[in-house]
């Protein structure tokens, strides 16, 4: 995997005289062409790669909206609809960006939820995975100052009302919310800072993404069995097989958001954030992006004080505990088996864990009143209980079923028909 | 912050003068109700007689109150105008300029590169014309106004490709204006209408009556026909592009659809060799 194994050949002359300087050839050609995967990737594994092009593309096509966004309260609405009505092809850089925001988290959040099912996170993954929660934080930074910048309805209060998370910290609350916004209310400067902020966080996201790919290739890949590779069968060389496979899959994810590009572009975005942003006339509904809704519903389901900790301060630290939480997962979960599919009761909590997730989002839409608030806070138990308690306790008492001795064992076991991803207990040890 | 200080006119939160708080749910009281547009779907296009009319009925009926301050008149060429009739319209309309030379501005006839000039100087005028409540912007209403369709229609809107929740949310509204029914009480200055977004009544009087606006290519002159065709063109001033924009798409979809057919066979042939 390291330089140590290559089998990089330089045939030209420039070639070989540049690998003798800087090797950077072969760098590229022992990471993505001689590179060896586990030849049992399915289709889960292939989001890593399709994540790496929807950063391109958000990076691209926010450069050159920055070329003719203006950030100034007085006319930041109004140069978003010049780019969207008079710049060459402004309204499908435009749709493109707002809505790779959110093909951006669908990726992000399969490709997480691949790294929880498969268990990823394991040992020697630790770095790996918390470098990957760290992206996630970048994100979720950068999608917010994003979406302020159009100073539409929803820019304005969505802002107002997440710096204004801050004030719930006693003492130092407030001094971070004025330097967040650069005065006491979100205003010009608040736009101006964003503005810097969203154009910086992305290239902080690229250098993460680098250690990532950096300690992904140290460790090499998990796989759905969860065995790591053991011999040179196990294996397939990242060119032809995981570059086509990433490649169909890249093809068929572009095909969804070309989907919604051309033919839904405003159904992810609030109808509200094409009015512009007015300081006196709060909307009926303050509600975040899509991506951001279960923790949202984290947030408001904490309606009681708990000892010192009144409910503001509380919701806001769930809040952020509930991405925090996620940092420390490799140490929760204390079985030894890392894939789901050896073991029956993760795989239920496991699922269970998306339903909910995905119910939070839907709370996290809905006002936080009547029914919804005690939904919000059995599903907000369940998120939390999930990594606290589950995951330890999973792991001490529950019986996996049988591993399979190697990743080949397990693919020609389930080439000779027993149709299961669980090899038989007596599937002979064959040829690779 | 200067708007902020400036316009503390109390009336700018006025727009629901409905008694009940924008925050209670069951608003609009009536769904909107669902037009067969001909922009709709995945190849619709506009219809430019209709955008025409609607435009007329902007004109004729909307823009003493309304503006619509992102369109300029050199974009109506979409709608089927020629530059000369362009230019005729916009010289229908006064637009400030300078300062000149002297340091002073002045006012001259619009020009194609113009936009439709605001009826009001400012937002304060404009709510202080119209009982505190000042009329919105026009250029992007019609994406701007969404009912909430609930679950699981908000799933299936996304296969059916429903973007037209707005043209039917003002289609729905222009045509809405009832006598409020037994035991609802409305305030003064008020007009009862089930399918207002965000209230049981709102300041707007009934914009438009049958027979107000003439039409000439003989289609009904009813506040039905009126509110689609208006409907129509707004959804056209805020969404400009549209047509180009669903034909790019076409094409987009169909290279992608093939690319993808072709890797799917490129991948079937690479991993034949191989048990994965």
């Amino acid at each position: 995997m390291s330089s140590d194994h290559s089998t990089y050949q330089p045939t030209s002359g420039f070639g070989k005289w540049i690998d003798s300087r800087l090797p950077l050839p072969r760098m590229v050609h022992d990471s993505f062409v001689s590179y060896p995967v586990p030849r049992n990737l399915n289709y889960a594994y292939t989001f890593g790669g399709i994540l790496m092009v929807m950063l391109v593309v958000q990076l691209l096509t926010g450069i050159v909206l920055a070329m003719h966004y203006a950030a100034d309260t007085a006319i930041a609405f109004q140069s978003v609809e010049k780019i969207m009505r008079d710049v060459n092809s402004g309204w499908l850089l435009r749709y493109m960006h707002a809505n790779g925001a959110s093909f951006f988290f669908v990726a992000v959040y399969i490709h997480i939820a691949r790294g929880m099912y498969y268990g990823s996170y394991k040992a020697p993954r630790e770095v790996l995975w918390i470098l990957g929660v760290v992206i996630l934080l970048l994100m979720m930074a950068t999608a917010f100052m994003g979406y302020v910048l159009p100073w539409g309805q929803m820019s304005f209060w969505g802002a107002t009302v997440i710096t204004g998370f801050f004030t719930a910290f006693p003492g130092i609350g407030e001094p971070i919310q004025q330097l967040l916004l650069g005065g006491f209310a979100v205003d010009n400067p608040t736009l101006n800072r964003f503005f810097s902020l969203h154009y910086l966080l992305p290239f902080m996201i690229t250098g993460v993404v680098i250690l990532h790919v950096w300690a992904l290739h140290v460790t090499g890949q998990t796989n759905p069995t969860g065995v790591e590779v053991k011999s040179k069968t196990d294996t397939v060389p990242f060119t032809p097989y995981a570059t086509v496979k990433d490649a169909l899959a890249l093809s068929i994810f572009l095909l969804v958001f070309a989907y919604f590009i051309f033919f839904m572009p405003n159904f992810l975005g609030h109808a509200d954030n094409y009015i512009p942003a007015d300081p006196l006339k709060t909307p009926a509904h303050i509600v975040p992006e899509w991506y951001f809704l279960p923790f949202y519903a984290i947030l408001r389901a904490i309606t009681f004080d708990i000892g010192p900790i009144d409910s503001k301060l509380g919701g806001v630290l769930a809040m952020f505990g509930s991405i925090a939480v996620l940092f420390v997962l490799p140490w929760l979960d204390t079985s030894k088996v890392r894939s789901a599919v050896y073991r029956p009761w993760y795989k239920l909590f496991f699922w269970l864990f998306v339903a909910n997730a995905i119910f939070l989002g839907w709370l996290g839409a809905k006002p936080a009143e009547g029914i919804y608030t005690p939904l919000a806070q059995i599903s907000t138990l369940y998120y939390f209980a999930f990594f606290l308690v589950i995951l330890p306790v999973l792991g001490l008492i529950e019986t996996p079923k049988r591993l399979p001795n190697s990743i080949t064992e397990a693919v020609l076991a389930k080439k000779a028909g027993n149709g299961g991803a669980a090899p038989a207990a007596a599937s002979p040890e064959t040829r690779g | 912050m200067k708007k902020l200080l400036a316009s503390i006119v109390p009336a700018a939160m006025a727009l629901v003068i409905g008694a009940g708080s924008a925050f209670a749910a069951g608003y609009p009281i009536n769904k909107p109700r669902e037009i067969d547009w001909s922009f709709a779907g995945p190849f619709g296009t506009f219809d430019k007689g209709q955008l025409q009319r609607g435009l007329k009925v902007y004109v004729e009926a909307c823009s003493a109150c309304h503006s619509m301050n992102l369109v300029a008149f050199r974009t109506l060429e979409d709608l089927g105008y020629s530059e000369d009739q362009l230019k005729a319209l916009a010289a229908n309309y006064e637009v400030e300029d300078g300062p000149n030379g002297e340091g002073e501005m002045f006012t001259r006839t619009a020009v194609l590169s113009d936009h439709f000039p605001s009826p009001f100087p400012n937002q304060e005028a404009a709510a202080y014309a119209n009982n505190g409540a000042a009329p919105p912007d026009f250029s992007l209403l019609a994406k701007a106004r969404y009912v909430e369709r609930g679950f699981p229609q908000f799933v299936f809107d996304i296969f059916t490709g429903y973007n037209e929740s707005g043209p039917n949310y003002i289609y729905s509204l222009l045509t809405g204006y009832q006598e409020p029914p037994a035991g609802v009480e409305v305030p003064d200055g008020a007009h009862y209408n089930p399918y207002f977004i965000a209230g049981s009544a709102l300041a707007m009087a009934q914009p438009i009556y049958d027979e107000q606006v003439a039409y000439d290519d003989g289609s009904p002159e009813t506040v039905d026909q009126y509110a689609k065709d208006v409907s129509a063109f707004l959804m056209w001033a805020a969404e400009p592009h549209m047509e180009e924009r669903k034909q790019t798409g076409f094409m987009v979809i169909i290279f992608l659809a093939i690319f993808a057919s072709l890797l799917f066979l490129t991948k079937k042939s690479v991993f034949a060799s191989k048990e994965h």
